[in-house]
Formats: C-alpha cells, sequence, structure tokens
C-alpha cells in the first residue's frame, strides 16, 4: 500500500501533458520585467539605478526586511527605467525594466554542468549563501527559503522533506526537474540537511511519476539518509500538512508550522536551486516553467530567466491557441487566473496554463442539495457548505469557531461540489475578514 | 485570441458530479426495482409509475412558474426522482386521482413549501405517502398479489403483505411459525409478495445499490448500517420469542427495508453530512423500524421511522462535525 495523507482530498484528470518533453532553455528577451515583489514579504529594494549597466548574477535589488529575499539580474545589459508593470498578482507593482544585451556573466559562477557533490562549508555558510542567492520557495508559495532554514530557539528540525509530489494537474516542472537533475536536486537536499543539521531526508513523490521514482532511487543509493517515498496519487498532497501526514504521519497542529512537529518542508525546485547557489554560486535567476494546455500546439517544460515575458514561451510553444478563453499562472487547482500573458515570469511561476473558451467558463451555480461531498474531500476537516453559508450571511463569529482560518485554499470543496456552488469564494471572503477581526483584536 | 479572457478565483476546473447527473444515476439505479414492479403487478405499476412521475413534474412547473414566479428548472431530475420513489411507495392499483394528491403534497408540501430543492427537512415522497397513507387507508392498503404480467389495474386481485400477515397473526395469538402462506426467504428475496410496487424485490434494490455505490453517488454507510440494525434488533426479538416475533431475515426481506435503506434513508438533502452522522441515523430508523413493526399499530414503520430520523437531521449534523485536522493532535510515531 502506498502512502497518503487519510482525510479528504479528490483525485482530479491528471492532464501531464507535458510530461514526456524535455526542458527547453527558453530563449532571451530583448527587454524584460524583472518584479521587485516575487515573494511573500516586503518588495526588496533596489540597488541600481536606470541607466546602470549590468551582468547576469549582479544583485539589482536588496532584501528589504526578515521576510524579503534579494533579487539579482538575469541579465546583462542596460537598466531602463523602474516602472510598475501589471505582475503574477494581477496588480500594478514596481520592477525593473532591462534592455538585454549579449549575455555577459559575472564571472564568480560557474556555468559548467560538472557536479560538484563535496561541500566544506558549515551550516551558517551555506543559509547565508541561500539569503543571498534570494532563494524562495519554487512550489509556489515563494516564502523566502532562508527563514526555514534558521530554526527558532526552542525549536528542533529532526527530518527534512523534499516535496516532489507535484499534484496539480498539468504541472510537469518538477517532474521533468528530477529527471533531468537528479543528482543536484540530491546534493541541494543534502546541503539543506547540513544547513539544517539533520541526519535524515524523504523525497515523496507521487506514484504516476514512475520514472522520476526510479531514477532517484537508483541515485540515492550513494547518498546517506536520503530516501524516496513514493506516495498514492492523490490532490492536495503536495500541501505542507498533507506531505508531513503522508509521509511521516505527523499531523501539524492548527495555526503551528512544520517545524513545531521537527520538520522542514522544501520544494525539489527549491533544492536544485540551492545546489546552484552553494556549489556553483549562481543565484536564483532562473527556473523551470510548464507552458500546458488541451489547445497548445506543443505543450512544454522551458528553462526560463526570471522577467521574460509570459507570452514569449506561449509562442514557443505554438502560438496562443484561437479558442484560449482562460490564462492560468500555476495549476488548475491553485493558479492564479490572468488578465493577459503580457506579464513577466517571477519566481513563483510553476506554469502557465491556457484553458479554451469552454473550459474557462464556471458553470452555473444550483441550490446545495446538502450532499456533503465537500465534507468528505476536505482534506483540514471542515465543513465547507457551512462556512459558505456563514460567509454568506456575514456570522464572522461562527466563520470563525467554524476554523475557517484553518482552510488552505486548495479548492477540492468546489472542484466536487455536484451544484457548483462558489464554496471557496466565500471561504476567501471570511479568511479575510475573520484575520482582520483577530488582527484588530490583538492590538 | 478573439475570446474573451474569463478571470475568477480558483479551482479552474470541476469534478464529475452534477446535480442531473446525480438525480438520474439514482432513476438508473431504480430501473431494476422497476422491472420487477412491472414483472410482478403488471399495467398496474407502469401506470402508477407514469401518473407519478408526470404529476411530480407537472406541480414543480406549476409553483415555479406560477406561484414563486421564477424561472421554472425542472431538468434537474430531482422530481422526476420524487415522483419515481411515490409511485414505488404505493399499491400498483391505486386510482389516478389519489396518485396526484400524493404528487401534490409531496411536492408542493414535502418540498416547494420549505423553499423547494436542498431546503425540505423530510423526504418529499414520503411526505406524499404517509400523507396519502393516513387519507386513503383502504386504497393504500390494498395489495394486489404477484402474477405473471397483468394487464389489470383497478380490478387487481388484492390481498395482505406477508407483514400484515404477521401482525394480524400475532394480534390472534397465533404461533408465527405455523402460518402457512408466508412466502419462502427465497420468493421474498425475488420479490413475490403483495406490497408497495417497487419495494418487493430485494434483489432487484441490490443490484440499484451497487450502481449507486459504483457511481459514487451514496456511500455504504446508511444502508448497511439499517438493515444491520434491523436484523440485529428482530433477531434478539425472534431469540427471545420466535413465536411472537418473526426471523430477521424475514423482516429485512419484507416490506420497504431495502427500498428505505437504499433509495429513502440516503436522500442527501434529508440525511446527516457525514459518515458519523449517517451511522447514527440508520441506527436510529432500524430501532424505530423494528419498534413500529413488533409493537406498533402499523404492520410497517420505515417511512415513519424515516421522517422522524429527518427530523434530527440537523441535531445530528451539530453534533457529529468533523474534527479539523490539527485539532486533536496525536503524534506517534
Amino acid at each position: 500500500m502506498l502512502k497518503t495523507f487519510k482525510r479528504g482530498g479528490v483525485h482530479p484528470a491528471e492532464n501531464k501533458l507535458s510530461a514526456s518533453s524535455p526542458i527547453i532553455t527558453a530563449e532571451l528577451p530583448k527587454v524584460a520585467a524583472v518584479p521587485l515583489g516575487q515573494h511573500i514579504g516586503a518588495p526588496a529594494s533596489p540597488v541600481v539605478n536606470k541607466g546602470d549597466v549590468v551582468k547576469v548574477g549582479q544583485l539589482l535589488a536588496q532584501s528589504s526586511g526578515f521576510v524579503s529575499a534579494n533579487i539579482h539580474s538575469p541579465f546583462s545589459g542596460t537598466i531602463a527605467k523602474i516602472e510598475d508593470t501589471i505582475d503574477i498578482t494581477g496588480f500594478s507593482r514596481p520592477a525593473i525594466f532591462i534592455n538585454v544585451e549579449g549575455d555577459d556573466w559575472l564571472e564568480t559562477i560557474d556555468r559548467t554542468d560538472i557536479l560538484l557533490a563535496e561541500c566544506n562549508l558549515s551550516a551558517t555558510e551555506i543559509t547565508s549563501k541561500v539569503k543571498e542567492a534570494g532563494i524562495v520557495g519554487l512550489g509556489g508559495a515563494t516564502f523566502p527559503s532562508h527563514i526555514k532554514l534558521s530554526v527558532p530557539p526552542g525549536k528542533m528540525a529532526n527530518v527534512l522533506l523534499i516535496n516532489g509530489v507535484e499534484c496539480e494537474p498539468y504541472l510537469t516542472s518538477d517532474h521533468r526537474l528530477m529527471l533531468e537533475k537528479g543528482d543536484e536536486v540530491i546534493v541541494g537536499t543534502q546541503l539543506l540537511m547540513k544547513a539544517l543539521s539533520v541526519s535524515k531526508a524523504f523525497i515523496g513523490i507521487e506514484n504516476n511519476k514512475p520514472d522520476a521514482i526510479q531514477h532517484l532511487k537508483a541515485l540515492t543509493k550513494n547518498y546517506i539518509g536520503i530516501e524516496i517515498v513514493p506516495l498514492k496519487v492523490k490532490y492536495p498532497q503536495g500541501g505542507e500538512k498533507q506531505l508531513i501526514k503522508a509521509v511521516l504521519n505527523r499531523e501539524v497542529p492548527s495555526g503551528a508550522l512544520p517545524i513545531d512537529v521537527g520538520v522542514v518542508v522544501h520544494n525539489v525546485g527549491t533544492a536544485f536551486a540551492v545546489y546552484e547557489a552553494v556549489q556553483k554560486n549562481k543565484p536564483l535567476i532562473e527556473r523551470i516553467v510548464t507552458v500546458t494546455g488541451k489547445s497548445v500546439k506543443t505543450p512544454s517544460n522551458f528553462k526560463v530567466r526570471i522577467g521574460t515575458p509570459a507570452t514569449q514561451l506561449v509562442e514557443a510553444c505554438g502560438g496562443v491557441p484561437e479558442d484560449t478563453g482562460k490564462i492560468v499562472s500555476g495549476g488548475p487547482m491553485m493558479g492564479k487566473a490572468l488578465k493577459s500573458l503580457d506579464i513577466p515570469v517571477s519566481k513563483g511561476v510553476s506554469g502557465i496554463l491556457l484553458f479554451n473558451g469552454k473550459e474557462a467558463k464556471r458553470p452555473i451555480m444550483e441550490p446545495c442539495i446538502r450532499c456533503g461531498k465537500c465534507i468528505s474531500v476536505c482534506p483540514m476537516g471542515l465543513e465547507p457548505y457551512l462556512l459558505m453559508t456563514f460567509s454568506e450571511k456575514q456570522m464572522w463569529e461562527s466563520s470563525e469557531m467554524s476554523h475557517t482560518m484553518d482552510c488552505m485554499e486548495c479548492g477540492s470543496c468546489m472542484y466536487t461540489c455536484p451544484a457548483n456552488r462558489p464554496l471557496l469564494d466565500y471561504i476567501r471572503l471570511s479568511k479575510s475578514t475573520v484575520g482582520q477581526i483577530i488582527r484588530t483584536r490583538k492590538q | 485570441m478573439n475570446q474573451q479572457i474569463h478571470v475568477s478565483p480558483s479551482p479552474h476546473i470541476n469534478g464529475e458530479f452534477s446535480v442531473p447527473k446525480i438525480m438520474y444515476g439514482v432513476v438508473l439505479a431504480l430501473l431494476p426495482a422497476f422491472a420487477a414492479s412491472v414483472y410482478y403487478f403488471g399495467m398496474g405499476a407502469i401506470i402508477v409509475t407514469a401518473v407519478s412521475v408526470l404529476s411530480c413534474v407537472a406541480f414543480e412547473y406549476l409553483i415555479h412558474r406560477f406561484i414563486l414566479k421564477i424561472q421554472p428548472r425542472i431538468t434537474d431530475g430531482s422530481a422526476v426522482l420524487t415522483g419515481l420513489l411515490l409511485a414505488f411507495n404505493v399499491p400498483s392499483n391505486l386510482p389516478i386521482l389519489v396518485i396526484v394528491i400524493g404528487a401534490l403534497v409531496a411536492i408542493g408540501i414535502g418540498k416547494m413549501s420549505f423553499g423547494g430543492l436542498g431546503q425540505n427537512p423530510f423526504n418529499p415522497a414520503l411526505v406524499g405517502r404517509v400523507f396519502l397513507l393516513i387519507s386513503f387507508p383502504v386504497q393504500m392498503t390494498s395489495w394486489p398479489t404477484p402474477g405473471g404480467f397483468s394487464t389489470g389495474y383497478a380490478d387487481a386481485v388484492t390481498g395482505a403483505t406477508p407483514l400484515a400477515l404477521v401482525k394480524e397473526a400475532v394480534k390472534n395469538g397465533e404461533s408465527i411459525s405455523t402460518l402457512a402462506n408466508i412466502p419462502s426467504h427465497m420468493q421474498l428475496f425475488f420479490g413475490h409478495m403483495g406490497g408497495s410496487m417497487g419495494e418487493v424485490s430485494a434483489l432487484a434494490l441490490l443490484l440499484g445499490f451497487a450502481f449507486l455505490l459504483y457511481r459514487k453517488i451514496i456511500t455504504w454507510h446508511i444502508p448497511v448500517f439499517l438493515i444491520g440494525t434491523v436484523f440485529a434488533f428482530s433477531g434478539i426479538l425472534h431469540l427471545a420469542s420466535p413465536e411472537k416475533f418473526a426471523d430477521p431475515v424475514f423482516h429485512i426481506l419484507t416490506g420497504g427495508i431495502m427500498l428505505g435503506a437504499v433509495f429513502m434513508a440516503t436522500d442527501y438533502v434529508t440525511s446527516p453530512m457525514t459518515h458519523f452522522g449517517m451511522i447514527i441515523f440508520a441506527i436510529g430508523i432500524g430501532l424505530l423500524t423494528v419498534i413500529i413493526r413488533n409493537f406498533g399499530a402499523y404492520p410497517e414503520g420505515i417511512s415513519f421511522a424515516i421522517l422522524i430520523m429527518n427530523a434530527l437531521v440537523p441535531l445530528l449534523n451539530r453534533w457529529t462535525k468533523p474534527t479539523t485536522f490539527g485539532e486533536e493532535v496525536k503524534n506517534g510515531n
């Protein structure tokens, strides 16, 4: 029996159209926009000015707070302007525009493909290199990674969990990365283990990627303390709490963090970025992006410099399909719908997904028939139908009592609902209102 | 891109379930039982079913259109289903006018007066059925005897149900074991007995149950616990006094246990939302049914038992809330 989390979950059609397309290096754009806020927390503050000439890897903007991250130049060229542009969040926010000229890298960066498995750095040195490189969680949450590596006093990490689940339908960027850069991912895992001083790491991979499981299993024979855990295919297994439950059978208490049960979780993409930062001196300036959709001519996986326009990637896949009705950044379950493709790829973009007009429309809402399916699929053990009713009637106290804040917004309830009720829309509304009430109460 | 670009919050895909798919799935699951009733009761079964379904759909349409003044939405299949279930719960020789009244009560009072689909606390078909049972006791308890396909309708030959025979015998102080005209267990399983037209064949209803499970429309909790409770409770009574109480196999195969357990008690709207709630609900129905059958005035009690437990569903939903992830943490390794 394969491991998985116990409560709830759904199994949407996997549609991994690009699973067998090798990673292609995307072409350099002529003009790029590198957003200053690519991570959770305070936007980085620019350290370059208009007219400056920059090299690939050079610092563009500096971390501006405890929860923030550095941003480096993915291109060589001239800074054209620092101006607001619509980014992945859908809001207009500041970005550094670069006129790309050539591809001139900083000399300190090792651009060879030679695997460097040995590392003599100490834990704090690794953490500071991760911080310096501006690495954030590449699974999509974009939480600055060095914070997760600095375990707060009084808490102890004893296991590192690497998330190779990729439970979102359509996305294949982590899958391809594990297949093509398996060694690097595993060395990155070792570096993370060293930074956290833990002796055990697990890499959780869903069973719909048997080639990745086989490949990494063969590779880990040479490393001590790293174990590959095949998991039953079930969404949202890539959620931190679900993954910890599935692999380790530990339950993170409501309102607590993984570190409270001795676990730190990082994505495989993050492990790869850590390898490059620590062993190759390469800051986070690239990531793997899946471009996919049923009408897309050639669904592909790209290695993309941050700041490359999303349009360019779609063009490389045969152009925007005629019937496109919805553009999603990320997966179909938790991704964000965009108004247009004119946005730069940022650190958190794992995929660009195009739906046709028919798939794009939400089906018509019908009355709740109280089937209880939303309850049975909720991985957090909530009652989505009730939370929606409370939210509709603005009963915020009841919402809080019914644990609306525990919702992880995985969308399983709304996916399953036979009456097409906008459960998650209303739960989001109650989360933001209740969150505000809680903050006011604390003051 | 000539098309409009839609922007909406996640999730961006929908699962396979939809209200019409579920409703018509249940209708499909009822087809074996319908075939069995046509086999046993002939034309009468077809007439009763047609009248009941048509009048339920018509009343739903009329009430939407002229009383609630909203866009009529009868295509979701819920009125068809109520009509089918009402027909399955009455004798196959019920006069047409009585069926129409039953449909009006089921849809009008049982469903629409509470606000329509999803709002009714009681199973609409059972509301209609119980209303008819109380208002037309003679017509509602004259059961055509099963035979080959007969073309008779109102003039069908009638007789008592096995449950009524047992009740009568116990009342007269006779011993159950001496009763001669009780069908064998095998006959009961295939449905060779008098009764409401859709409830007779346990085999056909179990086929429907398998289909509902396969299509994931219902879970096993309510049917299994309901039938199990009836079996266990009537088994205990039978062991205590075999002369006064019929055996448990007889109890689960007769009357409306199978129809009630698989199709009536599992109605989404009127049953609890959590599995634990469903189990309590099913056990309650099982206990009440056996109590009414053996100690009450009526030979059959599942309709009343389901309606009584329907009333408790809001409380059950409140008592059986799921445990939130991470609320009670048990971390063993």
